[in-house]
């Protein structure tokens, strides 16, 4: 009986000062920032112990959502703020706070035989919409185009639509991939394909893009003249605190931005 | 009361079983019919336009369901001809070492990982049928159809043969005996008397197809459009779901829609298994 209490009191205070000592931070939101972040709390945990991140990928929606709702400390956000989020932020006593962590640039990839070299946004926006059919349209070979899309609910496609498409809407006859792997296999196996992907996905067994005769890289996208680029986010609730400002100021700092880099994505700043 | 102990064990279990399977039907419907609160039913079901992530979403299911069904019929189509005679081969015609040889391997078949097809479908069978048709993408929904077919062909033709095999050895003798062929043995008393066995198994086939996920996620190319040739892409039911749940807002008109989807799913496989059923009591009212 006695035993019992003693281990039982143990456990205790191995909790409190579990509790005491351990910073738990848990993280949720876009599966495009995820990658960015999975890497950036693994390097912090590893120098700061007894720190605990928890990271899961949501969407962007799904973690402001929760930084509402007080269930997570940092949102991750390949998009801003809405309006309406900030509305229900605002009513339930809460004001989420942006730090813009990384860049990413989607690049328009075709196959390596394709002659073409640069497209405008206009003339992307009348392939992925359907006006123009044909590559001979854009300086092509008098071939159709394959247009190779992403699913609706993904960031990537999201920044297309708002950056190239704008109000129109995507044919309804593009392919549509299911992940930025499965872009690149597909546009890499069909001579006629064009498709897009992030930057940090793209490799030699596609050619990609220059859009409005720039060249997607990340000095073009640091300083603001390759048009398909958009920030990505971390939210907090309210002005960051405690553990959770350490972390910001990791991620904002030259080691998070490294780590920005080495997952293929744009760092804030020209890294040394 | 030793007796009752195992019954009653068993009667919990199985209780529990089932409890389960009605919950997951209480769980499916309650996601999806809130799905009704923003559109109609004559939209989500005649809608030919699916774009669920604009604000308000439009979500027309009608392509969605096209494809499934185009991408089922054209599978079984390529699939249950050939898993038929694959069949009749092993249970009639072949010597008996080939049969033992051949039985377990089609047993073994049915079991292949179906995204391991799907990758095939992907990098190998969509170039070479782009090449070869000079199509605008291989990735449609005759590639979609040839591996469904593929991976239905040894489900069905393993228990089409079952039930070939289990026609009475006496009915083959009658007919040996009144100087029948084995040809004619197989053609007009074996397949015929193992006809109800046989329909079920290929509707089986109709069902593995109908459900499968990974090979149309993969191999379909994924276009939102009713089909009008067999070039075309097609997007069916289960690799919507697959590919847009993951990030779409719990609770949206869009989340509940995939969960409709799901329904809707559910009740085609059910008509489906009904359909076979009714068959083999038929079959059984026969005989």
């Amino acid at each position: 009986m006695r035993k019992t209490a003693a281990i039982l009191a143990g456990i205790a205070i191995l909790s409190l000062s579990g509790m005491a000592f351990g910073a738990e931070i848990v993280m949720n939101g876009s599966t495009t920032v995820l990658p960015i972040a999975q890497a950036a709390a693994e390097k912090y945990m590893a120098a700061n112990e007894g720190v605990k991140i928890s990271v899961s990928g949501g969407g962007s929606g799904n973690g402001i959502k929760a930084i509402i709702d007080g269930t997570t400390d940092i949102a991750n956000s390949s998009r801003f703020i809405k309006l309406e989020e900030v509305k229900t932020a605002v009513e339930k006593g809460t004001y989420p706070v942006p730090f813009a962590v990384a860049m990413d640039a989607l690049l328009p990839i075709i196959h390596p035989d394709n002659p073409v070299r640069d497209l405008s946004i206009d003339q992307l926006q009348a392939i992925y919409s359907g006006k123009i059919t044909s590559w001979k349209d854009v300086g092509g070979e008098d071939k159709p185009i394959a247009v190779v899309g992403r699913d609706t609910s993904s960031g990537t496609y999201e920044t297309w639509q708002e950056i190239v498409l704008k109000k129109e809407r995507v044919s309804p006859r593009a392919l549509i991939v299911a992940s930025s792997g499965a872009m690149l296999t597909t546009v890499a196996k069909n001579k006629y394909a064009i498709g897009y992907d992030g930057i940090g996905y793209i490799n030699n067994t596609v050619k990609p893009l220059m859009v409005n005769g720039k060249k997607g890289s990340v000095e073009t996208v640091l300083d603001g003249s390759y048009p398909i680029a958009r920030f990505l986010y971390m939210f907090t609730k309210g002005w960051p605190t405690g553990e959770i400002m350490k972390f910001i100021n990791y991620m904002l700092g030259d080691e998070g931005q490294k780590v920005v880099a080495s997952t293929g994505f744009v760092p804030m700043r020209i890294l040394k | 009361m030793k007796d009752r102990l195992p019954g009653t064990i068993v009667k919990g279990i199985s209780s529990a079983g089932i409890l389960v399977m009605l919950f997951i039907l209480y769980f499916l419907f309650r996601e999806g019919l809130p799905v009704l609160r923003s559109v109609t039913l004559k939209e989500l079901f005649w809608g030919d336009l699916w774009y669920p992530a604009e604000s308000p979403p439009i979500l027309g299911m009608f392509p969605l369901i096209a494809g499934t069904l185009a991408v089922t019929g054209l599978s079984s189509l390529l699939a249950v001809p050939f898993s038929l005679l694959i069949a009749v081969f092993v249970s009639e015609m072949a010597p008996r070492p080939i049969r033992e040889f051949l039985k377990p391997i089609l047993e073994l078949l049915g079991f292949f990982p179906s995204i391991v097809l799907g990758f095939i479908g992907m990098a190998a069978l969509a170039p070479w049928l782009q090449e070869t048709f000079d199509m605008l993408s291989g990735l449609n929904l005759l590639n979609a159809s040839l591996l469904l077919g593929i991976l239905t062909i040894p489900v069905v033709s393993s228990l089409a043969e079952e039930a070939l095999g289990a026609v009475p050895q006496d009915l083959r003798d009658a007919s040996y005996a009144l100087g029948a062929t084995r040809w004619e043995t197989t053609r007009k008393v074996v397949i015929p008397s193992a006809l109800p066995g046989i329909l079920s198994a290929s509707l089986l086939g109709v069902m593995r197809a109908m459900g499968e996920t990974m090979v149309v996620l993969m191999a379909a190319g994924g276009a939102a459009i009713i089909p009008k040739s067999v070039f075309d892409p097609v997007r069916p039911l289960t690799s919507t779901i697959a590919a847009e749940m993951g990030e779409t807002p719990v609770g949206s008109p869009h989340y509940s829609a995939l969960f409709f989807g799901g329904m809707i799913l559910l009740v085609m496989t059910l008509t489906v298994n009904l359909l076979s059923a009714w068959i083999e009591k038929k079959g059984k009212m026969v005989k």
